[in-house]
């Protein structure tokens, strides 16, 4: 290919193209203007969008990037508009979700002066991010973009981060693309080890009560069918972490529901009644352990992953399977005898009884008092015939959600499981709808997350992204509120809340929206909103001091769930 | 023993880029871990640096930090070592006033004694250079201590080698099948 001398700025856009990137979200500034620039001659090549803050840029990303399985881009100015970027990545690393953030930088020269919206962003991110790099020259733009897609894109995926001088964008450079696919110092895909395959499945095929517990991973690797295979061929009951929901059907009869903190009793309390424990993708977080010391002690555990770190981080392993579980599940799937373990299954079937009886019924089909979330997750999930794409905000409206939302397909759930971030929802689910654009995004929040980044509902506006907003509003940080009451003598500190008219909000910015508070009329309201073509704000009134039920308290096992 | 807190060295092996030593400490930041020397220079490869750590952990957190610093994408490889498994070194100096040496003979004596050995001298102080283990460099200056002798005192962090013959920690550092078996568990 013939080389053109461009600016770097021009030289950055060229190597997004180069990516295949189509979306970019940003927000210009002092040290990033030669980028937005250039910019403005490639608007037909990107869709542009211009968000209302910094951090919802990110959050929009990494929307984009969970419900496309590609990678979120987004590009800020220095200092201010790249501080603003840090909870995103954060979250993005915590969540292994692949992004590029580009950063303005003050030019090379002034590097180190305290110049006007200067930060060191790559010593900033570094801990937080997979890879930071500060481009420096308008020769290093082709190769740190290629390496950065590379990197954010493969192995565990995860947030990198582009810091370009401001000299950089605007000196010349004869530009020429390239295409990193290999770092020396980086093995993204380990390769199986037959031996510890055939050792997983000779322990599986002795196993009496296997279970296995699903991640992302599964959602990453694109290893559903795979899955579904080996347990399938194995006779395995599964149970799905918060972040690996829709890594398997709600509907699929070894679909056991779902674990951790508020997850399901019967996958709880078996995960210390299997004798063989396979865990594929995910990450024994705390919120899904418990109590470490209790955690499973009578099982033998396999652990399938791409990420080494995470054998024996926190449980240690009888066998590790590294890898890429797209790759390892058919290794093992091929070696399994047939099995059913039919009385096993049943026994998730008694405790699936209690959890119905003592919380599911209670929460989904109350006859009087106010509207319960549960039963609005529920019947907005019955609404769009369980195809939607849940997006949520974080704490009691996030729970509810995930419990009540039925999965029907891969990629159906994006929510900020590590880092809990609250008012990632609103940005994300703008970000999904673009990633996504043929499926129904469905946006949960409280009345807390929702004025978190609120002012994104500009961003919806302009861009006319069809998120269905559904804010649950009981006035009050409900989750907190729920510890508060449950373990600090209900003295309700900071969690109460006084609210603005939602729905005049919505109205402000052109956008349709329906206030319910009467149980009556829920179902007519869910209608109005799915069948409402574009965005559309639901503003329920939810019984103020809900609990989300069952509940693993902090520091207790895995069997010793509260139910009311 | 995985509990049992002892002095481990680390030896870690990166590209030869600009932040590569903080990316390298803050892992041990991050859990408020407290490092006693730090040695890094280029290492025999072209384009690599080695980095020889000390610092006392138990073998639980050693385990999982040096997992996570090889997961570093810029990192090739990341080692830990109890001191029975390597031969360390330390380089220590010692400023002494050359007057006090004259006067007092006992000063020469502990030079010789403990094979340290005098890289400078004029008339108003004497550079004594001692390479050895931690114990023997701090001792020596405890002796010269006592003597009253010292105007100024460095030592180095450790640099070290690895005892078992069979191993060369900077082998195939590039060799893919040998990157893998650093991922394997």
């Amino acid at each position: 290919m013939k080389k053109e001398l461009i600016t770097g700025g021009e030289a950055l856009l060229r190597s997004l193209k180069n990516e295949q990137v189509d979306t970019i979200y940003g927000y210009p500034g002092g040290s990033i203007i030669p980028v937005f620039d250039a910019l403005y001659d490639y608007r037909e090549d990107f869709h542009q969008v211009l968000v209302r803050h910094e951090q919802a840029a990110v959050h929009a990303a990494q929307g984009y990037a969970r419900s496309s399985g590609k990678v979120g881009v987004c590009i800020v100015t220095s200092g201010p508009g790249a501080t603003n970027t840090l909870t995103g990545i954060s979250d993005a690393m915590l969540d292994s979700t692949p992004i590029v953030v580009i950063a303005g930088q003050v030019s090379s020269a002034v590097l180190g002066t305290d110049a006007f919206q200067e930060i060191d962003l790559v010593g900033v991110t570094q801990p937080i991010s997979k890879w930071s790099y500060q481009i420096r020259s308008a020769e290093d733009v082709a190769w740190a973009v290629s390496r950065a897609f590379y990197i954010a894109s493969t192995g565990r995926p995860g947030p990198v981060v582009l810091d370009f001088t401001k000299n950089a964008q605007v000196s010349q450079v004869l530009y020429e693309p390239i295409k990193v696919d290999s770092v020396r110092s980086y093995v993204p895909y380990p390769k199986p080890d037959l031996q510890c395959i055939k050792e997983a499945a000779d322990l599986i095929n002795r196993a009496k009560r296997p279970f296995a517990v699903v991640g992302q991973g599964v959602e990453l690797g694109e290893a559903h069918k795979e899955l579904i295979a080996f347990l399938e061929k194995g006779g395995i009951p599964a149970a799905r972490t918060l972040m690996g929901l829709s890594s398997l059907p709600s509907d699929h009869p070894l679909c056991m529901g779902m674990l951790g903190m508020h997850g399901n009793l019967g996958p709880n309390v078996n995960t210390n009644e299997c004798d063989v424990l396979i865990a594929i993708g995910m990450r024994f977080s705390d919120r899904v352990t418990g109590k470490l010391e209790t955690y499973a002690k009578q099982a033998k555990i396999i652990h399938l992953d791409i990420d080494k770190v995470e054998i024996d981080k926190s449980v240690p392993v009888d066998i590790p399977v590294l890898g890429d579980c797209k790759e390892t599940l058919p290794l093992i799937t091929e070696l399994l005898n047939e099995n059913s373990h039919k009385e096993w299954i049943a026994t998730f079937g008694d405790l699936d009884k209690i959890e119905n009886e003592k919380v599911i019924e209670k929460a989904l089909n109350p006859t009087d008092g106010p509207i319960l979330m549960g039963e609005v997750c529920r019947k907005v999930s019955e609404a769009t015939n369980h195809n939607a794409i849940l997006v949520t905000d974080v704490g009691q409206n996030q729970m509810f959600a995930a419990r009540y939302f039925k999965y029907k397909e891969p990629h159906s759930i994006i929510t900020s499981g590590g880092l809990g971030t609250m008012g990632f929802g609103l940005p994300a689910a703008m970000g999904a709808t673009m990633g996504a654009p043929h499926r129904t995004v469905c946006y949960f929040a409280g009345d807390g997350g929702f004025q978190m980044n609120m002012q994104e509902l500009g961003t919806i506006m302009e861009q006319r992204c069809p998120v269905k907003m559904i804010v649950m509003d009981n006035s009050y940080l409900g989750m907190v509120r729920q510890w508060q009451q449950l373990f600090y003598e209900n003295r309700c500190s900071w969690t109460p809340m006084c609210n603005p008219d939602f729905c005049k909000i919505a109205e402000a910015y052109g956008i349709p929206s329906r206030f319910v508070k009467d149980r009556s009329e829920l179902d007519a309201a869910i209608k109005e909103m799915v069948e409402t073509p574009g965005a559309f704000l639901l503003n329920v009134v939810v019984r103020a001091e809900d609990n989300v039920m069952p509940m693993m308290p902090l520091g207790a096992s895995v069997c010793e769930m509260i139910l009311e | 023993m995985l509990m049992e807190k002892k002095l481990y060295t680390v030896i870690v092996y990166s590209e030869n880029i600009a932040g590569m030593l903080n990316q390298v400490t803050a892992e041990f930041t991050r859990r408020q871990m407290n490092i006693e020397t730090l040695n890094v220079s280029s290492s025999n490869i072209e384009g690599v640096h080695r980095y020889t750590i000390s610092l006392w952990t138990t073998e639980w957190l050693i385990q999982r930090v040096t997992k996570r610093l090889e997961k570093k994408v810029d990192i090739l490889r990341a080692y830990y070592f109890t001191d029975n498994e390597i031969f360390m070194q330390e380089v220590a100096l010692y400023k002494l006033s050359t007057p006090r040496l004259l006067e007092n003979k006992q000063i020469s004596k502990i030079i010789r004694h403990n094979n340290a050995r005098v890289i400078e001298i004029n008339s108003a102080y004497t550079v004594v250079e001692k390479t050895g283990k931690t114990d023997a460099v701090l001792s020596l200056y405890k002796e010269f201590a006592a003597e009253q002798c010292v105007l100024q005192f460095v030592k180095s962090g450790r640099v070290a080698i690895v005892r078992d013959a069979s191993v060369n920690l900077s082998e195939n550092l590039f060799d893919e099948d040998s990157i893998r078996s650093k991922v394997r568990g």
